[in-house]
């Protein structure tokens, strides 16, 4: 029951603290002993009627000691007034997670550090938590967060909603690390990434309901975890065309199409929406590659990006054959990018070019992060 | 809280700009430094007027590195807080003429 409070509360009270203390370490950290003072409580008194008010009561009583411990805070002490310990203020405690989301992913922070201090603040995960998800050490991460945290306070970070003019791009910068988020992949319980930045965009479509293209990422998210039980199978990288259509959830299909339907409606023609019809066209069976291959020149025109012009190829092996595909893969500057690699072996095997594919294979194995997908490619490798 | 607007130019980037584009671009940079928020401004003169001293007495004709972008000004500024400062930078015309500006926070004195 607390662990249930805890996921759903944690955010919502560490706003509240950087509204009133204005200092994230120090809402973070009173945040948590208020979690930790209800995890002994609450048990033996009962949990209380409104567990918001009570935990942000805690949280503020916490942090102005957190305060007066540290003499530079000595004039942010002096502005606070003590706090009323009252359940009345529940209608007064402001939803202010939209300002700390928007803190958390400000294009002046790295772009690790945004995402590190958006599952921190706004996930709730340990900082353990977050390092393991993204491989590197407790102590990597507990630095890259106080680094992000110094930059915030000494250079000024606001804790606001930006104005109308810049919210439209501080919101691709939200949508950026969310969509980093869930591409960093699954992991279990709360370093469940995947899972975790679904949540977090619902919450975001929750608090900026006018922007739809958040909805639209919404339905890329969930088209693409409806494939998670086919994507791997012996360890092995499944890829697309070969999954097991049986082991999709349905569930999240009919959900992401839904998604994608309002927000589409409401006339979401970004990146998001565009992979994320995309996606859909690819749960059907035969997949309709023609506009598959319509969406990605889309695609490609909206963002110029190579690697959109790497899959925009695939669907063109699709409709125009692999030669097609191979002229203009080798027409891309993407360097060492190990798809590249990997998209080429394909397309030289499918041409029956078993030398230059072999290669190819080869070079995208060197260039693999996961054993699923080094499987997969030396299978491929070995049977070409 | 205060900040330095730092602000980098690219080399040529007013090359062929006639006296009309200068005097409108010399305009843009005066209302910035008219801006409330502003508390001062200098323009420096170019890279060849520019002497480099290092340890060793050792002095070089010229800027001190050699960079894509010159260093041509500053303004320091009272924002409110970051966006603040952002939003008075972006009318730095340097920004869309190849340049760019460093906004650093002033190092404050605790009192």
């Amino acid at each position: 029951m607390i662990s249930e409070v805890f996921r759903a509360e944690w955010s919502r009270i560490v706003a509240t603290l950087v509204g009133f203390c204005g200092d994230l370490h120090v809402a973070e950290d009173a945040a948590q002993e208020a979690f930790a003072i209800a995890a002994r409580r609450w048990p033996v008194d009962g949990v209380p009627e409104v567990p918001r008010a009570w935990l942000v009561t805690t949280a503020r009583n916490r942090a102005i000691d957190l305060l007066r411990r540290e003499q530079r805070h000595a004039d942010k002490l002096r502005q606070l007034e003590p706090p009323q310990p009252a359940v009345e203020e529940v209608s007064v405690i402001a939803d202010e997670r939209l300002e700390l989301i928007f803190l958390c992913c400000h294009p002046a922070l790295a772009p690790e550090a945004r995402v590190a201090l958006t599952l921190r603040a706004l996930g709730g995960l340990e900082t353990a938590e977050i390092a393991r998800a993204f491989l590197v050490t407790e102590e990597t991460m507990k630095r890259r967060l106080t680094r992000a945290r110094t930059k915030v306070r000494d250079a000024g970070i606001p804790f606001r909603v930006p104005d109308e003019e810049v919210l439209p791009e501080r919101l691709d910068t939200v949508l950026a690390v969310l969509y980093l988020v869930f591409n960093q992949g699954w992991g279990d319980g709360r370093t469940d990434l995947a899972a975790e930045s679904i949540r977090l965009t619902a919450v975001l479509d929750e608090l900026l309901p006018a922007h739809p293209e958040i909805g639209a990422l919404r339905a890329l998210m969930l088209l693409h975890d409806s494939r998670r039980a086919a994507r791997i199978r012996d360890g092995a990288i499944v890829p697309l065309a070969e999954q097991d259509r049986a082991l999709w959830d349905g569930e999240r299909i009919v959900a992401g199409r839904a998604l994608l339907d309002h927000a589409l409606a409401r006339g979401a023609r970004g990146p998001y929406a565009l992979q994320a019809a995309i996606a859909e066209l690819q749960t059907a069976d035969p997949i309709d590659w023609v506009e598959v291959r319509r969406l990605y020149d889309t695609l490609l025109d909206l963002t110029g990006s190579p690697v959109v012009a790497l899959n925009r190829a695939v669907a063109v092996a699709e409709t125009d054959g692999p030669a097609a595909a191979l002229a203009l893969v080798d027409g891309l500057d993407l360097g060492d990018y190990r798809y590249l690699h990997s998209t080429r072996a394909e397309l030289l095997r499918r041409l029956g070019d078993r030398d230059a594919a072999r290669a190819a294979y080869d070079r995208a194995i060197e260039l693999t992060t996961t054993d699923a997908e080094r499987r997969f490619l030396a299978h491929r490798r070995d049977c070409s | 809280m205060r900040y330095a607007l730092l602000i980098n130019e690219r080399p040529g980037s007013y090359d062929g700009f006639d006296d009309a584009q200068l005097a409108a671009l010399t305009a843009e940079y005066m209302a910035v430094r008219n801006d409330p928020r502003v508390l001062h401004g200098e323009r420096l003169q170019p890279a060849s007027t520019a002497t480099t001293l290092r340890a060793g007495g050792l002095l070089t004709d010229g800027p001190f590195a050699d960079t894509k972008e010159v260093f041509g000004g500053f303004f320091l500024v009272e924002a409110p807080d970051l966006d603040a400062a952002l939003e008075l930078a972006d009318r730095i015309p340097a920004v869309r003429l190849g340049g760019s500006v460093e906004i650093r926070p002033l190092a404050e004195h605790y009192r």
